[in-house]
């Protein structure tokens, strides 16, 4: 009964977790049960994933009402591979939530905090999952709205500033693709994205259906941060508690990249996306202009939260020029960026907040000298950086090769090397940091400072471990992205 | 407020109107327009009627902080309990049909049973926005 | 006068084009944190219009079952908005509830009042 009921489980043990933290007082226990949760979630996700593997996309009718009358949960290669890495994120930072979260939020809010995280893993994991159009805004307006009351508990009153700001232009952008669903339903008749794509097959160059195609892009392109709608981002990942910045970093804008791949791919099908219309012109053009705009900005940053922020920026710039270049290893690339990024992305963050942790810096230039006295939370610092730079033996390197192979497979010998160049700006911020934290002397509260306790040292050491081992040893998460990347390209669900 | 003679009478005679008109709207959701959600608003929106008139104090003391706040999540729960009652039942989450003797039976307990969990869910959440914005700088 | 009538014909979606754009204008114009959420608000509702109004088919009665009709209009755009609509209300609260408690932190909701005082990072 359990097994046949995963799909449904994987979006109800979180719902249910949080309704529990709801009604409890101790944050301790409110903890507790979120680990719960939070290990169960990869259990089932990989459940999932090989079960797709062997026997081909799952499908589950909620509610018991067939597709397409019912809202149908469907489970297939790209989405278990979302699935396992939210999961799997999630897992692995919620021993580090504890101590952060007790020392930068109120203890009378704690359990609201976890009950509120557990809220948004539903949401994120539910709009990987679900196959109706109309459900998945209902699971984005819930990890969304989650997102603004995470980001709005951070200590500094600039929180809520931005949180405001990402709330005004996040729910612009879900209305963007309320719209777009609507002008879908009144062409197809139906809200069931397979059965969207299969109605779709004569009337895909109307003005409708292209209409829908332009407001449902703008829209998530707003969420996923895409240059230049990235304007929420840097103070939103500046401001939230550090744990709440790890994971938002690495989980949200990865799910709506996907939610991109499913339209583009799976709805519209390569064909109309790619033949007729501008997207690889356009999506190359903002992609290029996020990689190198991002990047630079991020070398002027004082903050090294806000530094980090731009260059995730840039590093989304990298995933969607692998649609843009929509071949298989471009396509690959982009997906297997998605993992990598989180992987890098939260092992950064959570050095930094380990920093904050022990210290209170944020600041660029008051982390002189840390090295010395953190040497191992700087050393996962390095790793992430190397591989942001995209040093070979790290995840960084597997995504940029894959980029600049899909280039060079299209003759865009420009585009690999635009691809190349960016990587060296990227040397540029990482270097400051460097240079900062290992050749200068310490000062101020830095000079009594200490490797953080175990609980926020493994998951930083585990993820910068992940980050080296992905990298030497792809065949696990770029066997799965070259998978979903090939059937997307032929247009299968 | 507290001092104007209409204003208290009106309320007394409206409130329980209100109610009614509530409950009227929640269960009349099975034949017609109607339903947990419009329910539950129309429900906080009596609560809120009477803080209004009769100020907050005395509003809590009939429907306290800590009772407002743990309707919110109870409501979630009752929903959720129902999809996992049918998943228990051997049927797809959410499913209503084994609820009942037949399935069209077990359809309308399932319904009437998720919208008193939104009612609750809803009216809870109103309540709980209006006492937190109105109970501030005090 | 074919013209014109076509343009009388589709007013439901001049109005919702109405609504979407002094919406958006609202949320970009106003430096004031509340109005932009009334753009917001009015943003969403024509969306909620552009999902409703083709919903009601010409001739049909609403959709509850009777043996005396055979064309109903269609439900699933009115469930459809609901949680739209109760989406946009969790959305106007947690809006609000930031106003408030940025006005507590800043003592204004100009936002232009607070780029001004922020100091730089």
């Amino acid at each position: 009964m359990i097994a046949a009921n995963l799909p449904a489980l994987q979006v109800v043990v979180p719902l249910l977790g949080a309704v529990i933290c709801a009604f409890l007082r101790r944050g301790a226990v409110a903890w507790a049960i979120t680990l719960v949760v939070c290990l169960v979630m990869p259990a089932i996700a990989s459940t999932l994933l090989a079960q797709v593997l062997t026997s081909g996309p799952i499908s589950y009718a909620l509610g018991g009402w067939r597709p397409p009358i019912g809202i149908e949960y469907r489970v297939d290669v790209l989405s278990a591979f979302i699935l396992l890495l939210v999961s799997v994120i999630a897992a692995i930072m919620l021993p580090y939530a504890k101590r952060s979260i007790e020392q930068e939020i109120p203890a009378d809010k704690h359990t609201w905090y976890y009950a509120i995280f557990l809220l948004c893993l539903c949401g994120l994991l539910g709009m990987a999952i679900s196959g109706d159009a109309f459900n998945i805004f209902v699971f984005m307006e819930v990890s969304s709205l989650a997102t603004y009351a995470l980001i709005s508990m951070g200590k500094d009153r600039r929180a809520l500033l931005a949180a405001y700001q990402y709330l005004v232009m996040g729910t612009i952008g879900a209305t963007f693709y309320v719209i777009g669903v609507g002008f879908l339903y009144s062409m197809t008749g139906t809200l069931n994205l397979a059965d969207m794509a299969s109605r779709l097959a004569g009337i895909e160059n109307s003005r409708p259906v292209l209409a829908a195609l332009a407001f449902l892009t703008v829209g998530i392109s707003l969420k996923l941060a895409l240059f230049p709608l990235h304007v929420w981002l840097p103070n939103a990942y500046a401001f939230a508690p550090s744990v709440a910045t790890a994971f938002l970093a690495a989980t949200a804008t990865k799910v709506a990249v996907y939610l991109l791949l499913r339209y583009f791919f799976t709805v519209f099908g390569a064909s109309v996306i790619f033949a007729h219309l501008p997207t690889t012109e356009v999506f190359l053009l903002l992609s290029v202009a996020a990689m190198f705009g991002a990047s630079i900005v991020a070398v002027f940053q004082e903050n090294v939260k806000r530094m980090l922020a731009y260059s995730s920026v840039a590093q989304i710039g990298y995933i969607t020029l692998g649609i843009a270049i929509a071949n298989q290893a471009g396509l690959t690339g982009g997906i297997v960026h998605l993992f990598n990024h989180a992987l890098m992305k939260g092992a950064l963050f959570l050095a930094i907040g380990a920093v904050v942790y022990q210290t209170g810096v944020v600041k660029i230039s008051d982390m002189a000298g840390l090295g010395k006295r953190m040497p191992l939370m700087m050393g996962a610092f390095l790793v992430g950086g190397l591989s942001l730079i995209g040093v070979p033996g790290t995840v960084g390197f597997i995504s940029k090769w894959y980029l600049v192979y899909g280039a060079l497979e299209q003759d865009w010998w420009w585009l690999a090397i635009l691809i190349v160049a960016s990587s060296l700006i990227s040397v540029v911020y990482i270097g400051r940091v460097v240079e900062v934290v290992w050749f200068r002397q310490a000062s101020g509260p830095v000079k009594r400072a200490t490797d953080p306790p175990a609980s926020m040292l493994l998951p930083t050491l585990l993820l910068a471990a992940m980050t080296v081992y992905f990298g030497i040893d792809t065949s696990a998460t770029a066997g799965v992205a070259g998978l979903a990347a090939d059937w997307l390209l032929a247009g299968i669900r | 407020m507290k001092l104007d003679v209409i204003f208290r009478i009106a309320a007394k005679i409206f409130i329980p109107f209100m109610l009614v008109f509530a409950m009227y709207v929640q269960f009349h959701g099975d034949f017609g327009p109607g339903g947990g959600f419009q329910a539950g608003v129309v429900a906080a929106a009596m609560v809120i009627f009477y803080a209004i008139i009769f100020g907050l104090e005395s509003a809590q003391k009939i429907f306290p902080q800590r009772v407002v706040e743990l309707m919110v999540p109870a409501g979630v729960g009752i929903f959720a309990s129902v999809g996992i009652a049918g998943m228990l039942m051997g049927e797809n989450y959410l499913n209503y049909s084994p609820l009942g003797p037949d399935s069209a039976h077990g359809q309308e307990y399932g319904i009437i049973l998720v919208e008193i969990g939104v009612l609750v869910t809803v009216a809870g959440t109103m309540v709980a926005i209006f006492y937190s914005f109105m109970g501030r700088d005090r | 006068m074919a013209v014109i009538h076509e343009i009388i014909a589709h007013y439901n979606h001049w109005i919702i084009i109405f609504l979407m754009v002094s919406g958006l204008y609202i949320v970009v114009a106003r430096g004031n944190m509340i109005k932009k959420l009334v753009g917001l608000g009015l943003f969403q509702t024509s969306v909620y219009l552009l999902y409703l109004s083709p919903g009601k088919i010409l001739g049909g009665t609403p959709p509850i079952l009777s043996p005396d009709y055979s064309v109903y209009s269609n439900p699933l755009p009115h469930v459809l908005i609901l949680t739209a609509i109760v989406v946009g209300i969790a959305t106007i609260a947690v809006g609000l509830a930031l106003v408030v408690r940025i006005h507590e932190a800043f003592g204004t909701i100009e936002e232009d009042e607070i780029f001004a005082e922020d100091e730089d990072e």
